[in-house]
């Protein structure tokens, strides 16, 4: 059901890990959903200079994770924050229907450790909303529809 | 790499025995049962002797056993046939919160078509209480539907129990036993057991065979209308193949069937306590020793079900989960959030099921692996960093 990029991220997962100090750190996500991400940046001169992750969740939840952490080193904060749960869905040569929220998981948690940084620093980072509590509760009823139309 | 097949309670491989006895009824002996020539009446005593077989076995009469497509046709028949044929005398139906969705689903389908279902709780092993039965039994009640064995847990209920109570106020009992089937003798007469399900793909036989068992004089309405197969109750040419082959893995089933089923509850007693020894935050889920001799469902703490049974399957190891992430659903198995354990512990269930054709080696393997893949799960997940740090 996974495909071969996704197995690779699965079983080799890119900057596992944190970042001790870290410029940001965002957790999305909660147990009771069965997943969780936490994303650490090191950002210097704009630029994410590094990014690791910790992750509880399934094969599509751990792949993500460790894409969106590869897909945005290197990055300027504004690049950054165009990584969308699309973007990370795509590089990884797509995600079963039912797994697509796991990607919002990436793409939240990105989000988070950018916000938590810009908190510190005292900026504003034009674009960027506050972190949603839990990513799931606009989830559940995106699946629910999907479940209902394949019906 | 060495495949361990450790998912038996999902489905199981055909038998050797059982493909030789069907192999016949594809080409030579094709022959239509309702015809009247010779190849065609051999056929038609093919199909009663396995009848005969499968009465046998489970304490019934030949004329009390009808062949459906698998477990689920048995239990939808079993359950809108009693209601539909009842539907005079009440409407209100009793099943429990852990019963197979071919049950909890036909009774939320009733239940849009004016019936009244109650969905019994369970104890913390997955077990009903015969007294919550009888509490739960109105004037309206017509079908009392619990499961004999759970398959995801293994939970055994007490089901001459609940039979004599249903016995005794002259309601319909049915049970779904697919997963009882072959791992515990059954005695429909003796247990009170007035309908049955049963599935041939659970005991080393054919996939799309099941039966259903239902008590002579039990009135049920028919399933399909058409030719007078099934005694005019379940029409459709019989698959002749499939009939033998049920047939004869229950025969294999039951033979030699005491010291097949020590060895294997040895074998998963071996799994399940050399599992919560070597891997630490770890609880067995269902009932110690009221559990089928093949199942061991273990909750993992800190890790996701579907992430395990990924590394397992890289190791060679076939296992499946509660974890939402394998339900196809966002909510973990609704018979693990019955026994009371939380959506988080839930997600990282794992269950490893028995067959016949494991060996002691094979679980001396999963042992071997089983730890070092929970802790390299644990290593990436934010919420053993903070077991870590608390410690």
């Amino acid at each position: 059901m996974y495909s071969e990029k996704v197995m690779d991220h699965f079983m080799n997962p890119r900057n596992v890990g944190e970042i001790e100090n870290a410029s940001g750190v965002g957790t999305v996500g909660n147990a009771k959903c069965g997943d969780i991400m936490k994303v650490y940046l090191q950002i210097e001169d704009d630029i994410i200079k590094d990014a690791k992750f910790k992750t509880f969740g399934c094969g599509a939840a751990v792949a993500t994770s460790s894409m969106a952490t590869e897909l945005v080193i290197g990055k300027t904060i504004e690049e950054a924050l165009k990584i969308t749960n699309k973007s990370v869905a795509e590089a990884l040569d797509g995600l079963p229907p039912v797994k697509m929220h796991c990607s919002l998981l990436a793409e939240e948690s990105l989000h988070a450790a950018l916000w938590d940084y810009a908190e510190k620093n005292g900026i504003k980072i034009e674009g960027l909303k506050p972190p949603v509590a839990d990513v799931h509760d606009h989830d559940h009823g995106h699946d629910l529809e999907d479940e209902e139309d394949a019906n | 790499m060495e495949r361990i097949y450790l998912d038996n309670a999902a489905t199981t491989p055909v038998r050797k025995e059982v493909v030789d006895a069907m192999l016949p009824y594809f080409t030579e002996n094709f022959g239509n049962p309702s015809s009247v020539y010779q190849i065609a009446q051999m056929n038609k005593k093919a199909v009663d002797d396995a009848r005969e077989t499968i009465a046998n076995a489970l304490g019934a009469n030949a004329n009390e056993i009808f062949f459906t497509s698998g477990g689920s046709e048995a239990d939808n028949w079993a359950i809108k046939g009693i209601a539909q044929a009842h539907k005079a005398k009440g409407n209100h139906i009793i099943t429990t919160k852990v019963e197979h969705h071919a049950v909890l689903h036909t009774c939320e389908y009733l239940e849009k078509n004016g019936f009244e279902v109650t969905y019994l709780d369970v104890d913390e092993y997955g077990m009903v209480h015969p007294e919550d039965v009888e509490k739960a039994i109105k004037d309206t009640t017509i079908l009392i539907s619990i499961m004999y064995a759970n398959n995801e847990i293994g939970t055994i209920n007490p089901i001459k129990e609940i039979g004599a109570i249903a016995k005794a106020h002259k309601i319909p009992f049915h049970t779904d036993a697919v997963q009882a089937v072959g791992q515990l003798k059954i005695d429909v007469k003796d247990q009170n057991i007035d309908l049955l399900s049963l599935s041939g793909h659970k005991i080393n036989g054919p996939k799309g065979m099941g039966v259903l068992y239902i008590r002579r004089g039990l009135k049920i309405e028919n399933l399909i209308h058409g030719g007078a197969q099934e005694r005019g109750r379940r029409a459709g040419t019989e698959n002749v193949a499939g009939i033998v082959g049920l047939a004869k893995a229950m025969e294999i089933a039951y033979t030699d069937f005491d010291a097949k089923i020590e060895k294997m509850t040895k074998l998963r007693d071996k799994l399940i306590n050399g599992l919560l020894e070597s891997i630490p935050y770890t609880k067995l889920n269902g009932h110690p020793t009221m559990r089928l001799a093949n199942n061991s469902n273990i909750g993992v703490e800190y890790v996701e079900g579907e992430s395990l049974l990924l590394l397992l399957d890289m190791s060679g190891i076939a296992a499946s989960s509660g974890s939402a992430c394998t339900s196809g659903s966002l909510d973990p198995s609704h018979v693990l959030l019955a026994i009371g354990i939380p959506h988080e512990r839930a997600h990282g269930s794992i269950r490893l099921t028995l067959g016949s054709q494991n060996t002691e080696a094979e679980i001396d393997k999963v042992l071997e692996v089983m730890p070092g893949i929970v802790q390299r799960m644990r290593d990436m997940s934010p919420l053993w960093e903070e077991v870590v740090k608390n410690k």
